[in-house]
Parts: C-alpha cells; sequence; structure tokens
C-alpha cells in the first residue's frame, strides 16, 4: 500500500493504469446496478394488456339530438354529446378571449359532424367526472358541464369557462368509421 | 441516588445472552434507566402513545390482511367479509380504521407540544426532522389505506390526489400514468397501494427507532426548555414515566374504544359504503379529518402571475409541510418554551385556530365564505412561519429562565 501511494504521489496528476482500472470497474458496476433498477422501476408502468385494450368502437345510431351518452375507454368515462343546433351556435359564437384555454369549437370537432362532441369525461383539475351527461344533472354556469368537486363549469364545447380546471376536457383520439360508428383511440 | 441506572443481570444465562448481544443493555437504558426532566407534564406521553398507536395499527393490519383480496372485483366484499363473517372482523376492521386517526390525533398533540414547547431547537433539529419523516410516511400509508376498501371514496380519493402530480410541468401526465400503472385508477392501482401499505408502517417503525434515538442523545426536552444541570433535575423513566404513560393510556383507551364500540363510522363517510364506480363522482369529495387543513390550503390558490391555479395549489400544499423542516432555523429565538415568550404564545394560540379552521374550510365545498376562510387561513399558516416566527426571534423580550429545573419544581412546592 505505502508503495502504491508514494508512487502516486511521485507520478503527480499523471493519469494511471490503476485510475483507469477504478473507473472502469465503477462505471460498469454503476451501469449493472443501472440496469438493474430500471426494470424495478418501469414494470409500475401500465402493462402490456393494459396498453393492448386501448381503443374502442361505439354505436352512436341510438343518439338522438341533445341526448348524451357515458361511453368507457381506457378505464376512463369519455362524453358523447350529439349537440342541438342552438348549443353548437353558443360553442361557436364565444370570443376566444373570453377562454382560459382558447380553442374554436372546430378544433374541437371534426368537419362534416359538428353535431358530435367527443370527449374524455375527466375534469382537468383533479380527475373527477363532472356531471351534465345524465338527463337532470347540473350542466353548470354555460350549460354544458360542471364539475361538484371544486366547481369548474364548462361550455356547449367542454371549454372551461370557470373554476380551478386549466384546461378544456381533452378530446381524445377518434375516427369516424360511418356516419354512426366511432372508434376512440 | 440511581440504583437502576447499570443493566446488572443476577441470572446466568441473561448475563451469558446480554454479553454476546446486549440488547437488553440497550432497552434498560432505553425503558428503564433513561434520565429524563423530572418537570415532564402529561403531554410528554404523547410519544409513547404514538409509539402504541402503531403497534396496534401493525397488529391489526397484519390480520386483516389475511382476509383481505386486494383486486377491484372482489375488495369491497371482502372488506364486508370481515365486516359479517370472520371471527372478530367486524372489530378488528373498526380498531383499524379509528386506529388511523386516533394514530393522528396522538401525532398532532405531540407535534403541537413541540411547537410550543420549542422541542425542535438546537440541538434536537434531526430528532424533529426524523418526526416530519414519520408524519410524511404516516400520510402516504394512511391515504393508501383508505384507498384499499374500494369504496367510492377510496376510488376518488385516489383518482383526486394522484391527480396531484399531474400539475407537475411537461412530465406530470406520464408521472399520473407511471403512478397508476394504467390510464385510470385500476387493479394496478390497487395492488401497488396494498403492497405498500403492507411496508410502510414498518418504515415506520424504523424511523421511530432512529428517532428515539435522536431523542435519547440531548435527552427530553421539558415545560421550562432549559437544560438538564445534573441528576438532581432528572427521574428515571421507570417506574415514574411507564406509570404515567400507562395512565395516559387508559384515557386514550377509554376514548378510542368509545368511538370503535359506540361511533365506528362517525369518522368516516357513508359513500365508501357504496362500491366504487369509475363513472361517476360522488357530489362532495372529502378526504379523512386529518388531511382537511393541507386540503383547504390546496384548494385556496388562485392562479400567481404565470403558474395556474392548479400548479400553484400543489406547491403551496406540500410548501406547508415541507417547510416544518426549516422550522428550527425559521425561530431563532434563544428560549425554548412558549411559556417564557409572551408573544410567541399568543402567536402559537392563533396558529392553532388557524389550523383549525383550515380544517374546517377543508370540509366544505370551495366556494363562499369557506373559500375565503380557506385562504385568509392559508396566508396566516405561511405568514405564521416565515415572517412572525422570525421577526420574534428578534424583537421579543422574553421573560427571565429559572436557574435550574429542580429549582423551580421546588419552588412551586414551597408556595403551595
Amino acid at each position: 500500500m505505502s508503495t502504491s501511494e508514494s508512487s502516486s504521489e511521485d507520478h503527480g496528476g499523471e493519469v494511471k493504469r490503476r485510475d483507469f482500472l477504478y473507473i472502469a470497474a465503477g462505471g460498469f458496476g454503476a451501469l449493472t446496478a443501472g440496469s438493474m433498477v430500471w426494470p424495478l422501476i418501469d414494470n409500475l408502468n401500465p402493462a402490456a394488456n393494459v396498453l393492448a385494450l386501448a381503443s374502442v368502437e361505439v354505436d352512436l345510431s341510438k343518439i338522438e339530438v341533445g341526448q348524451s351518452i357515458l361511453a368507457k375507454w381506457r378505464g376512463k368515462p369519455v362524453f358523447i354529446r350529439r349537440r342541438t343546433a342552438e348549443e353548437i351556435e353558443q360553442a361557436q359564437a364565444v370570443p376566444l378571449d373570453d377562454l382560459k384555454d382558447p380553442q374554436t369549437d372546430e378544433e374541437r370537432t371534426e368537419e362534416g359532424h359538428e353535431e358530435w362532441l367527443v370527449m374524455v369525461g375527466i375534469c382537468t383539475h383533479l380527475g373527477c367526472v363532472p356531471q351534465g351527461t345524465k338527463v337532470g344533472e347540473n350542466r353548470g354556469d354555460y350549460g354544458g358541464w360542471f364539475c361538484p368537486c371544486h366547481g369548474s363549469h364548462y361550455d356547449t364545447s367542454g371549454r372551461i369557462r370557470k373554476g380551478p380546471a386549466p384546461r378544456n376536457l381533452e378530446i381524445p383520439a377518434y375516427a369516424f368509421l360511418d356516419d354512426t360508428t366511432i372508434r376512440i383511440g | 441516588m440511581h440504583p437502576s441506572r447499570s443493566f446488572e443481570p443476577k441470572n446466568g444465562f441473561v448475563k451469558w445472552f446480554d454479553q454476546q448481544l446486549p440488547i437488553l443493555t440497550v432497552l434498560h437504558g432505553a425503558l428503564v434507566a433513561y434520565p429524563t426532566p423530572k418537570n415532564l407534564n402529561y403531554w410528554w406521553s404523547f410519544g409513547s402513545l404514538a409509539g402504541f398507536m402503531l403497534a396496534v395499527q401493525i397488529v391489526t393490519g397484519i390480520i386483516l390482511a389475511m382476509h383481505y383480496t386486494p383486486h377491484v372485483d372482489y375488495a369491497f366484499n371482502s372488506v364486508e367479509h370481515i365486516m359479517r363473517n370472520v371471527n372478530y372482523g367486524w372489530l378488528i376492521r373498526y380498531v383499524h380504521q379509528n386506529g388511523a386517526s386516533f394514530f393522528f390525533i396522538v401525532v398532532y398533540i405531540h407535534i403541537f407540544r413541540g411547537l410550543y414547547y420549542g422541542s425542535y431547537k438546537a440541538p434536537r433539529e434531526l430528532l424533529w426532522m426524523l418526526g416530519l419523516v414519520i408524519y410524511l410516511l404516516m400520510m402516504a400509508t394512511a391515504f393508501m389505506g383508505y384507498v384499499l376498501p374500494w369504496g367510492q371514496m377510496s376510488f376518488w380519493a385516489a383518482t383526486v390526489i394522484t391527480n396531484l402530480f399531474s400539475a407537475v410541468p411537461l412530465v406530470g401526465d406520464a408521472i399520473v400514468t407511471f403512478l397508476w400503472g394504467g390510464f385510470s385508477v385500476d387493479n394496478p392501482t390497487l395492488n401497488r397501494f396494498f403492497s405498500l401499505h403492507y411496508v410502510l408502517p414498518f418504515v415506520i417503525a424504523a424511523v421511530a427507532i432512529l428517532h428515539i434515538w435522536a431523542l435519547h442523545i440531548p435527552g427530553s426536552n421539558n415545560p421550562l426548555g432549559i437544560e438538564v444541570k445534573g441528576p438532581q433535575d432528572q427521574i428515571d423513566f421507570h417506574p415514574y414515566h411507564t406509570a404515567k404513560d400507562l395512565f395516559m393510556l387508559s384515557v386514550l383507551l377509554i376514548v378510542f374504544m368509545g368511538v370503535v364500540f359506540y361511533a365506528p363510522n362517525y369518522l368516516s363517510h357513508a359513500d365508501n359504503y357504496i362500491p366504487a364506480d369509475p363513472l361517476v363522482t360522488p357530489a362532495h369529495i372529502t378526504p379523512d379529518w386529518y388531511f382537511l387543513p393541507f386540503y383547504a390550503i390546496l384548494r385556496a390558490v388562485p392562479d400567481i402571475l404565470f403558474i395556474e391555479a392548479k400548479l400553484a395549489g400543489v406547491i403551496a400544499m406540500f410548501a406547508a409541510i415541507l417547510l416544518l423542516f426549516a422550522l428550527p432555523w425559521l425561530d431563532k429565538s434563544p428560549v425554548r418554551s412558549g411559556t417564557f415568550r409572551p408573544l410567541f404564545k399568543q402567536f402559537y394560540w392563533l396558529l392553532v385556530i388557524d389550523v383549525i379552521v383550515l380544517g374546517f374550510a377543508g370540509a366544505r365545498p370551495a366556494e363562499g365564505a369557506w373559500l375565503i376562510a380557506g385562504q385568509v387561513g392559508t396566508v396566516y399558516y405561511f405568514v405564521h412561519f416565515l415572517v412572525i416566527l422570525p421577526l420574534l426571534s428578534r424583537i421579543e423580550k422574553t421573560r427571565p429562565l429559572p436557574e435550574s429545573i429542580s429549582q423551580s419544581v421546588l419552588s412551586k412546592q414551597a408556595s403551595a
């Protein structure tokens, strides 16, 4: 020991073969430990079966104008509302300056299918399911949805108008397979 | 004067055992011969009581886990099975459910005792911080335990609390998906919460041992907040405090068992006896009472500059707890005990009232007068710790401290 110490002193700041061994061994050790830690962390992310259930088809043919339904996608509620002409007009007439999270109604619907509003039914505040889909539920001050947990009001386009929620209700990726069927996800 | 100070076993086997593994010497030093200031009042019993509540929760919890099924399809029914079929299952479950509340009651009294008597000050900063670590672990454990019965409140509490992390910029949603193990609170979430709910109490027990270890280095603080000057200021833990703590334990048990037998659901929500439904949110979600002050802070904060309300609320809530870690350096007054700090004492009780008001505000919907009460309460909470305490330690004229514990105790006796 004493000889190696004194010899390293003799060489001053020079890089030695032993330094290389230390760094190489330490580096590989850290890499090995890291590669063992990652599986322990990543196992908590969604498993393959959860990811496999990522899309769902919904039949819209039985929904009348003015009605809404609740579909389930990835374990979350999805609001599908067949909006009245009045509701669409109301949503399109809102100036963007009035919005906390500015988005036009056109950006939130499919072209040619403006009647249909498809949204993830989860309040962007802390994840409650807003009311306003079922008949007789409180639709809030803007005729859309109202979240009872912390009082967020959404309009007929699902945009946040009042309350603590920071963003509009999320629009999931969806596509019209034909005029009365959509696939979400 | 102190015949029991050192451990001297007479039995040959005990002597042989303790020489090779001196665990009995350690226990004797901690529970029998541990010298304590002789002026400790009943508020000093709550540390022992907290240890007792931890033991109750671990024992009842291990038994409950033998009958419980952590699966979304069976969890709710398995809890009902425990309540209806398992021998004494109703008793063990009610003790565990209410035990969480009483653990928090005991710990809150323990914390507020420390706040009044300045027990967080040097040389006990690390002791105080270890206590806060235990408190944080307790909150995590209690929250995950609340989710296990898989009722409506379980499910929606899990949803709301995990969604707090979605406020983190950029990676928020990825964190939430990671916590859930899916795209919503579901079976993977329930499974991992069960696993963690089982293991965290043992982590708490380990930190509690460190907490006691750190306590026994400087010894206990006392109501006068002055240093122990010598053996004349002290008495042994046993029999004096073992007896005193046992008396307090019986007081605690009278109240605790009163609730368990006569009002077992008083502290919980009726909605949690409705099975979890991911498509229907209960009209009014509130956490259990022990989280209410923090819940009020979460909801009190509006948009601040470029930080949106949701993130600001989350930051404020976590700050309210993490702030306490800095307390030993915020309150720099050299006098520990509130007894000798006329101004501090008044602000201390204002803080107590403030936390209670926050608790009530947290239980109400965040609107109208209660929202304002929550906002005022939140502001005072932060002002108390960040402005008032640092200021007081500079300007306050404290009352003269007694010369010694012994002298103070004897003069009280003389005047009586």
